[in-house]
């Protein structure tokens, strides 16, 4: 018999009789809360900066006062191309490893969190949000859900080949407990919050 | 494998500094205490718990539908799936694939797993060099030592020691103890090491039978730098790591990071479907004792475990003795009722390394009775005959004590005596629990005698 075939035939005979039944989720994350005011000073908590803007106009704006204009910066969003690279998303990923500043979308945030929804279809590169030294997600303030019960309702079953929950910048606390921001991935976060 | 010292020698040693034991502790409980704020924010906490429990419940009951309906839909994805019935073919697998490409380096992300299966020494017997990339991983590898925490690997060492590490191994200023310029450290190098390396290996936080996606959850963002600039990405899970739903991640997730260090989430929740255009990518599902565990009714409870370390941060033992004193991969209360299922033997004194006091079973975020398990542990040790030898005299002594009332009044009129007159009769090897503990100051009477002289005084007073 194959590993595969024992395993499954073992756990068969010594898995409990009769099946327990599965628990309903719909209860479940309904304490009303404000979820914009959440979303902001839960990101606050973790290490987060928040920017409200009305366009993107007023992200170019931000990210050319606060960015080294030198270094470089790559954009998943067309229309920022003036102030940051857009076709990257088919070279070598190991070629993005100069980039100081990514600007990519998210689909939606978790107010209680602080997280950010993104997937392969927004991303350009799945390496793209832990790469580069600093990381701008822009997020509509309408696609600011409440908890992760509500995430993965918004989520149900779409299709993906890679989706990650971003919230805050990279982070450690393995020496002496002391919170450093930037291990291995990006050392700051700037969420964009859009009208 | 060096020789197994046993829990109370080895927590023995660690308590003779003092200071350190102190720090440790509180450090400990400081977790813990971010734990509980963390939790207390939320208020359908109790419901997530038990909403996680019934859930894991539901997977171990019907665990072998689900293991085949992920191993379908990860191979529909396009991964290739793997199993392994125990840590030698875990290891072989996992060497087979590295040496079809062909290389001879491969980053690690954490995963206990590969601890329990000693895959990063079999590697290097192999010639296989493998560098662990999570911060307290990398840490403890340098210092050749395992982790001591499933959550915060390297929890038991202070900057200076962490100082002292980079300085002979990556060159670091001598008595440069600050956190950041460490860190920056260990940064620049394993960047470096993700850049060059063409097979990343990962852990696995949960399984989706419905998807056939796993997550892995990291704060430093390791896990997905190697697994995005790999190759090959290989990912390996005890089969225990499957959720039914992907819906169900939800409830998983909002208490995982909460119980292990507060944070409200980890920095990143990675959901890997398919491998990326051009990236190949392996899931080994591993056994090793786990469908043994399933078989056991009165522990089957302990795979539903999802590794957030709130028992070891909570416990009074494991925060006064390391994890280390537990020599398994998994230390602390969760560690002790998985280890002695995998052996007997060489395990019996984990079980013992407890106060029962029920901390563990509070805080657990899927509600798995760790206290009574534990206890239930002692008895199955002790009627098997593997019961340490110094627990084993103690109980014999004990029952037969309780078991006859004359001995019972003697013994503790005795007990009080010795402990009144010569306390240093109770500090002997044979009792554990006097170590590193100032033994109360003994009652001048005890209930018994309390009792029978109140019976006589208020008879005399008739
Ligand atoms: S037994 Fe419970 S508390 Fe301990 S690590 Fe597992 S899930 Fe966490």
């Amino acid at each position: 018999m194959s590993s595969r075939d024992s395993i499954l035939s073992k756990i068969k005979s010594n898995q409990p009789v009769s099946v327990n039944e599965l628990p309903g989720l719909s209860f479940l994350g309904l304490d009303k809360i404000d979820v914009l005011e959440t979303y902001k000073t839960v990101l606050k908590g973790i290490g987060g900066f928040c920017e409200e803007v009305s366009s993107l106009e007023e992200v170019k704006a931000y990210v050319e006062t606060k960015y080294p204009e030198a270094k470089r910066k790559i954009t998943t969003i067309p229309e920022l191309a003036v102030i940051a690279e857009t076709n990257w998303d088919a070279h070598d990923p190991h070629t993005l490893q100069d980039v100081e500043l990514a600007i990519i979308k998210a689909h939606f945030g978790v107010a209680e969190n602080s997280a950010l929804w993104v997937t392969d279809a927004i991303l350009g590169q799945r390496v793209s949000p832990f790469i580069p030294q600093y990381l701008a997600i822009i997020v509509n303030k309408k696609d600011i859900v409440a908890t992760m019960q509500q995430a993965y309702e918004r989520i149900g079953n779409s299709d993906y080949g890679f989706g990650t929950f971003i919230a805050g910048p990279s982070k450690t606390a393995d020496i002496e407990q002391s919170l450093v921001l930037g291990a291995h991935g990006a050392r700051g976060l700037t969420v964009f919050l859009m009208e | 494998m060096k020789n197994t010292i046993d829990h109370s020698t080895a927590a023995a040693t660690f308590n003779k500094d003092v200071e350190r034991v102190n720090w440790h502790d509180e450090t400990l409980w400081f977790v813990r205490s971010k734990r509980d704020k963390s939790a207390h924010a939320i208020p359908e906490w109790e419901a997530l718990r038990d909403t996680a429990s019934k859930i894991k419940n539901n997977v171990l009951s019907n665990m072998h539908h689900y293991l085949q309906e992920f191993e379908a839909k990860a191979k529909e994805n396009g991964i290739i799936v793997h199993w392994a019935a125990d840590g030698a073919e875990h290891n072989k697998i996992v060497h087979s694939i590295i040496a079809k490409h062909g290389v001879t380096q491969m980053v690690k992300s954490k995963s206990m797993l590969t601890e329990e299966c000693h895959l990063n020494e079999y590697l290097a017997d192999n010639g296989v060099q493998v560098i662990d990339s999570d911060l307290g991983e990398f840490i403890v590898q340098l210092r050749q030592e395992p982790p001591s925490h499933i959550v915060l690997p390297a929890i038991h060492l202070k900057k200076e020691d962490v100082s002292d590490t980079f300085n002979e191994h990556l060159g670091t200023e001598k008595g440069n103890n600050d956190p950041q310029y460490l860190t920056e450290a260990a940064r620049k190098e394993l960047r470096d090491t993700f850049l060059t390396r063409k097979v990343a290996l990962t852990g696995v936080n949960f399984a989706v039978a419905e998807t056939g996606e796993f997550v892995v959850c990291t704060n430093e963002g390791n896990a997905d730098m190697g697994a995005h600039l790999a190759d090959v990405h290989i990912a390996c899970m005890g089969f225990e790591k499957l959720v039914p739903e992907r819906k169900h991640l939800g409830v998983f997730l909002r208490l995982l990071a909460r119980s292990a260090t507060g944070q409200p989430i980890t920095t990143f929740s990675s959901h890997f479907k398919k491998p990326r255009k051009g990236q190949e990518m392996h899931i080994v599902i591993v056994d090793n004792g786990r469908s043994t565990q399933l078989g056991r009714e009165e522990f089957r409870n302990s795979l539903k475990c999802i590794r957030c370390g709130a028992c070891m941060n909570t416990c009074p033992v494991y925060r006064r003795s390391g994890g280390h004193s537990y020599h398994n991969a998994v230390a602390g209360p969760i560690g002790s009722i998985l280890a002695p299922n995998l052996d007997m033997k060489k395990n019996a004194d984990l079980p013992f390394a407890s106060t029962l006091c029920g901390s563990c079973t509070n805080v657990c975020p899927v509600k798995i009775d760790i206290h009574d398990q534990l206890y239930k542990w002692r008895q199955v040790l002790v009627k098997e005959g593997y019961t340490p030898t110094s627990k084993t005299i103690a109980m014999k002594g004990m029952s037969a004590v309780l078991a006859n009332p004359t001995v019972f009044k003697i013994a503790g009129k005795a007990g009080r005596f010795v402990m009144k007159n010569m306390p240093f009769m109770v500090n002997n090897n044979l009792n554990a629990w006097y170590k590193q503990r100032e033994m109360p100051a003994p009652p001048e009477e005890s209930f018994r005698e309390w009792y029978a002289r109140k019976a006589k005084e208020s008879k005399d007073k008739k």
